[in-house]
């Protein structure tokens, strides 16, 4: 083994630092996207009868069955189909992304709702209020406080997970150092590298988390 | 059979048990009372080494609890305990509960130790439960197998912390029973409970224990006949107990 | 949208055998990397629950690094960078010698990264069930590894058994990332076939066939073995 080179991370600092911006973006965008969708699945299956929930339920079953790279290579073939015209990776990432992550935001909001006691509900509408407003006034207030870190939690797997663009050869983050270990043989050094960044980014975001689970107790 | 020699016990700067010193004598049943937070089920835990001390000695039959956590082993063979929550195992039947440290921890062989519980079983008045699993029996029907579990070892020595303390009214006595029977069997006992009535009937002696020391150790019939000449802790602790 | 739908094609050769030759992988990859992630999770999961201080931080320090770094670039750092970190002989044995080097690997990796998150459950499971149990279990003369093995371990088992099934499903869904290091698995078949024959749907549709039923073989398993290995309960 030749001697340790770390110094083609500094040469290489501008490329890195863009594929770890194009990660943290498309993380922001799998977090707004998918709760935006996410909590359309929720609310469709609090005020829909029986046939709703069953589609919904169909929805979250599967994209929680399949592995994302597979939902990966679904829209990247998928999107240029439907649309009738090239898209680029970009675009069916940011596709797939937002609609797989919204399954599991749809599935944390439920839980978060259930956790609001039956008698709070039922409180609020015997007070008079609409189904609606007791859910935008009571329950929603009650049910955020405890889903904020799942969500949080959530965002930081996400982080993890959009290093499987490699497959459709976006450059986020791994797949630059990918890039750079291949290119200059020196993958000892730059995926040792790599695993610091993820390791510390993700350890400071869990212990900021867990920090904030700690405010919300008090 | 059981020596207390200056025990002492922290927890952090909290002085848990206070310079205890007595000795309950084989054949002897001792009863421990006091308010909450005396420290009497540290106490007793003490004895079969759940609970380390920090200084003086405890001697269960000339062996010395403290000497090394590899010994506790060899001494709970020979200390049987009954618990508060009675904490049969609720993954296995009845008769697995107590055929389970006769197997592992006595390495006997299966026919033997089933042989023992259901004699167990009969003596405390379950042989037909023997199938069924603890979390659909009562909790007297629990606390009475907790009780055969214990004696399944052959212990020289059984201590009981707060054996009735978790049970409905009702199911007090047939607890009691039990334990009245093992007295007369000659068990040597020591009796963490707030039952003032089976104190008078089955002790020999009665400690009373309040802010971790022992305040009064005395004959039974002296404890309840003379509670003028008691102190004043333990007079206002009986007064409390016995007045409903 | 225009599409010439070719169903057949998934029962023709190639494609046929390629599906299940990818099935196959899928499943031994998934398999044998949740057994020996079991071994390991369980032993280090009892390990966050020690007594000893530095047992404890260790065992913390082992599941936060392989939970905290992707698991895409844990098996890059398993095939590219461990063989270059071993003696001489033994990275030269991986490399060149082992039979299956890309599948091997990719057990380790979805073996070590699933046992991460399963010590913190076996951690869980472990403090969920009462103190008071393993106090009995003690007062009875056991040693400390009878009275996990025989007390302890078998309730907390029932305790984490619904997470247990998931961790399952996810390890089934992981066994996918080795398609980068070369496994020809269920979904790199069905992108293969994808590439020769221009049928997304149908390829991509079976693989997510198999998965989703996977998962709801999966759920039948848990709930069946939930019911038999509940404990009755107080009427």
């Amino acid at each position: 083994m030749p001697m340790p080179d770390y110094s083609l991370i500094v040469r290489n600092a501008s490329f890195l630092l863009d594929g770890l911006l194009l990660s943290l973006t498309l993380t922001l965008i799998g977090v707004i996207g998918g709760l935006a969708v996410g909590t359309a699945l929720a609310l469709v299956r609090l005020f829909t009868g029986v046939i709703g929930n069953y589609v919904i339920d169909a929805y979250v079953f599967v994209f929680r069955a399949i592995p994302l790279i597979l939902v990966i290579f679904w829209f990247y073939f998928m999107v240029p189909l439907i649309l009738g015209r090239p898209v680029g990776a970009w675009t069916s990432a940011i596709v797939a992304f937002t609609l797989f992550e919204a399954a599991y935001y749809s599935e944390i909001l439920r839980a978060g709702l259930r956790s609001v006691r039956a008698g709070q509900l039922n409180a609020a509408l015997a007070s008079g209020m609409s189904r609606g407003q007791a859910l935008r006034y009571v329950i929603f207030p009650q049910a955020f406080t405890a889903m904020i870190p799942i969500f949080l939690t959530q965002a930081i797997i996400l982080f993890q997970d959009t290093s499987l663009v490699f497959v459709v050869s976006l450059h986020d983050f791994l797949t630059a150092t990918s890039i750079i270990a291949n290119r200059d043989g020196r993958l000892v050094e730059v995926y040792t590298f790599a695993c610091l960044v993820y390791y510390l980014i993700c350890l400071a975001a869990t212990a900021g988390v867990e920090e904030l689970k700690r405010t919300f107790a008090r | 059979m059981i020596e207390f020699k200056g025990v002492n016990k922290y927890y952090g700067a909290h002085h848990v048990l206070r310079d205890i010193t007595m000795t309950v004598s084989r054949g002897e049943v001792v009863v421990v009372c006091g308010p909450s937070g005396s420290g009497k089920s540290t106490l007793i835990k003490c004895v079969n080494a759940l609970e380390p001390y920090q200084d003086g000695k405890i001697l269960v039959d000339g062996f010395d609890v403290g000497s090394s956590a590899r010994s506790a082993t060899h001494l709970r063979r020979r200390v049987g305990m009954v618990f508060q929550n009675f904490e049969l195992y609720p993954h296995l039947s009845v008769i697995d509960n107590i055929c389970l440290a006769q197997r592992i921890v006595l390495k006997r062989e299966a026919e033997e130790a089933r042989e023992r519980a259901r004699r167990l079983l009969d003596r405390v008045g379950l042989k037909d439960k023997e199938a069924v699993y603890p979390t659909s029996l009562s909790g007297g029907q629990q606390q009475r197998i907790a009780i055969a579990r214990a004696l399944a070892l052959d212990p020289e020595v059984m201590l009981f912390d707060e054996p009735t303390s978790a049970l409905d009214p009702e199911m007090i006595n047939e607890v009691l029973d039990v334990m009245t029977a093992l007295a007369a069997d000659g068990m040597t006992m020591m009796v963490v409970t707030h039952e003032m009535g089976f104190a008078r009937r089955v002790a020999s002696r009665v400690v009373f224990m309040d802010m971790g020391e022992v305040v009064e150790d005395c004959p039974t019939a002296e404890f309840f006949d003379h509670p003028q000449s008691r102190s004043d802790r333990a007079q206002l602790f009986l007064d409390k107990i016995l007045s409903h | 949208m225009n599409y010439q739908w070719n169903w057949d094609l998934l029962f023709s050769e190639p494609y046929a055998g390629w599906l299940l030759a990818g099935l196959g992988w899928t499943v031994a990859l998934s398999i044998t990397g949740w057994f020996i992630a079991l071994l390991l999770g369980a032993t280090v999961g009892v390990a966050r629950t020690s007594s000893a201080r530095w047992v404890v931080l260790l065992s913390g320090f082992y599941v936060s690094v392989f939970r905290n770094i992707p698991l895409l670039l844990q098996m890059f750092v398993w095939f590219f960078v461990v063989p270059e970190l071993l003696p001489a002989k033994l990275g030269l044995w991986f490399k060149r010698d082992l039979p299956n080097p890309e599948f091997w690997t990719a057990v380790l990796a979805l073996a070590f990264y699933t046992s991460g998150r399963l010590a913190e459950l076996f951690r869980a499971g472990l403090q969920a069930v009462p103190r008071g149990q393993r106090m009995a279990a003690d007062a009875t003369g056991m040693n400390p590894a009878q009275a996990l093995r025989y007390v302890v371990m078998p309730q907390a088992l029932r305790i984490i058994l619904p997470p247990l099934t998931s961790e399952f499903l996810s390890i089934v869904k992981n066994s996918s990332l080795a398609l980068t290091i070369g496994v020809l698995e269920l979904t790199a078949q069905s992108r293969q076939i994808e590439n020769f024959t221009f049928h997304g749907f149908e390829a991509f549709g079976a693989a997510t066939a198999f998965y989703v039923l996977v998962a709801f073989v999966l759920n039948l398993v848990m709930v069946g073995l939930q019911r038999t290995l509940a404990l009755p309960v107080a009427v």
